[in-house]
């Protein structure tokens, strides 16, 4: 029943991406995003494109599902196209129809849009698709350990996400017993109308609360008890290194960067 | 109400790259009035196999047959069905929801949508079935209850529906001694005095030694044997092959043989191999 629920993406395969320093990535992808704003034409999107499609090939992740992490935006894809399509004035009128008017330069600005947001989403999925969310979060800490400096809580929050993560898979088998469980005794979660169908909640969500609390006082125990105190002074076990791929990764990234910057500056 | 498995076969995320057989070709027949255990390895398929039973999982291919009708043909309405085959799922302390006891019972038979009276019948019933003051305890919150309390109390919630068929999922699965003494007890009562055909699935040998009249021993999605627990604890070899242990009474049983001592090769119960015993210590002293 919940099974079609994909949480965190990330599409388990061994490649050269996958085996990226997180932080680098995550910088990577920051960068990406720069450039997917700096593309001023179609031609600077035919690179993005090329750059997608080659990473995505040597990441070793199939093409489709990178085009599948856009299913869920279809809505504000479409809705992006159509608002820009409607209403951007310009002088070529292809159709005019009523209040309805659409023209070239409505018509290519709405496709621009919808690619950008598109390129976006693609290209953070490629990080999320081929990196485990463990070494995310371990990215994220070390990235934003300069900001402890002002009192940031970066490792509890780096901490949090990694326990919250790590417990939805956990959180939703359990959801998924429960729920056969009420099932079992007649619960009908799916028919009458949205007040019965919350009041139906209440034997799924009572459960799944009070475990979610006898799991987290359990966890709290379980680290207390080997001492876990916070950030301070703890080593890693697996030490994040700078490998070559890393550097290639960048050159890479730089080189897109400038195309990019010279299709902007030349077209 | 006989229920029959034929060739269930069930993939869990079917078509994807992380598909699993967890059932192929499950065939076997359940009558009425039976005592059946299910026993395997972690893994073999069994807690997949009993939520087939009820409907909760759909089969890849294959079919239940509840009574010779098919559980997920198009006319059958499931939801009543489940109430006439009740589930007790592993750990199923871990549904209680209602701020008391009586409450979360009533839960079940307020489904059913029956009346108010009849559901107050119910639950003194279930409650009685596993061995608690309804006085005593009707009124207290689950929360507040030891962890074989809380088990039985869901145990009485599942039999508040009355159903004809009891599936249960390892019911003794972490419990003390004591607590799985009284819930075993309680099993037995209920297939003996009130009918119910029972299935159970087990890790322990020395529950299914005590109930069941039928075991089905399981490995990797398949049936591997089925028969009495009298021929199949007899054939350690295979147990072991599946990963799965023997009774400890016949246990100790094969390894007296070894020693020498006369005994019968098909004991599997602590109280036959204690007469056996008996019998033996007897006829040593006359001599």
């Amino acid at each position: 029943m919940l099974n079609n629920i994909t949480m965190g993406q990330y599409y388990p395969v061994d490649s050269r991406v996958h085996r990226l320093d997180p932080r680098i990535k995550l910088i990577l992808t920051i960068v990406f995003i720069v450039a997917v704003f700096l593309a001023k034409t179609f031609a600077g999107y035919a690179i993005l494109l090329l750059f997608v499609y080659g990473a995505s090939r040597l990441a070793n992740v199939p093409f489709r599902m990178l085009m599948r992490s856009l299913k869920p935006l279809r809505l504000i894809l479409i809705l992006t196209f159509l608002l820009n399509l409607f209403f951007t004035t310009g002088e070529t009128v292809w159709v005019e129809f009523w209040v309805i008017r659409i023209t070239k330069e409505g018509f290519l600005q709405a496709l621009f849009y919808s690619l950008r947001l598109a390129f976006l989403v693609v290209g953070t999925s490629l990080l999320t698709l081929t990196t485990s969310p463990v070494s995310l979060s371990d990215g994220i800490e070390i990235l934003l350990t300069p900001l402890k400096k002002i009192h940031f809580p970066a490792h509890e929050l780096a901490m949090m996400m990694t326990i919250a993560l790590r417990f939805i898979p956990t959180l939703l088998e359990e959801t998924d017993k429960i729920m056969k469980a009420q099932m079992a005794r007649g619960a009908d979660f799916e028919s009458g109308n949205l007040i019965s169908r919350a009041r139906a909640m209440v034997p799924l969500l009572v459960p799944l609360f009070v475990s979610a609390f006898r799991r987290a006082s359990d966890l709290a125990m379980a680290m207390e008890s080997r001492c876990y105190h916070g950030g301070e002074g703890r080593t890693r076990l697996r030490v994040l290194k700078l490998s070559r791929d890393d550097g290639i990764a960048c050159a890479v990234m730089a080189l897109l960067l400038a195309l990019i910057i010279a299709e902007r500056t030349l077209l | 109400m006989p229920i029959e498995a034929v060739h269930l076969t069930h993939c869990y995320s079917e078509g994807s790259a992380f598909s699993t057989v967890a059932l192929n070709d499950v065939s076997f027949r359940i009558e009425e009035g039976e005592f059946v255990g299910i026993i395997g390895h972690t893994g073999s398929g069994k807690s997949t196999l009993v939520q087939h039973l009820n409907g909760l999982l759909k089969p890849s291919s294959g079919q239940v047959l509840i009574d010779g009708e098919d559980l997920n043909g198009e006319h059958v309405n499931r939801r009543a069905l489940r109430q006439r085959i009740g589930l007790v799922f592993q750990y199923p302390e871990y549904q209680l929801f209602e701020e008391t006891v009586a409450k979360d019972i009533a839960f079940g038979p307020k489904n059913q949508g029956l009346s108010a009276e009849e559901i107050d019948k119910r639950v003194h019933y279930a409650m009685e079935c596993v061995h608690m003051d309804y006085e005593k305890y009707a009124g207290r919150s689950p929360f507040e209850l030891s962890g074989g309390q809380m088990r039985r109390v869901a145990i009485a919630g599942v039999l508040a529906m009355r159903p004809s068929v009891l599936i249960l999922d390892e019911p003794t699965a972490g419990l003390d001694p004591k607590g799985r003494d009284s819930i075993l007890s309680m099993l037995e009562e209920l297939h003996t005095r009130e009918k119910v055909t029972m299935l159970m699935v087990s890790h322990s040998m020395d529950d299914m030694a005590r109930l069941a009249t039928r075991l089905i021993v399981m490995s990797e999605g398949r049936i591997v044997a089925q028969g009495p627990p009298r021929e199949i604890f007899a054939r350690e070899e295979m147990m072991t092959s599946v990963g799965l242990d023997v009774p400890e009474a016949a246990r100790l049983c094969r390894v007296l043989r070894e020693k020498g001592y006369d005994l019968p090769a098909d004991l599997y119960r602590p109280e036959e191999l204690k007469e056996h015993l008996l019998r033996l210590w007897k006829e040593a002293q006359r001599c």
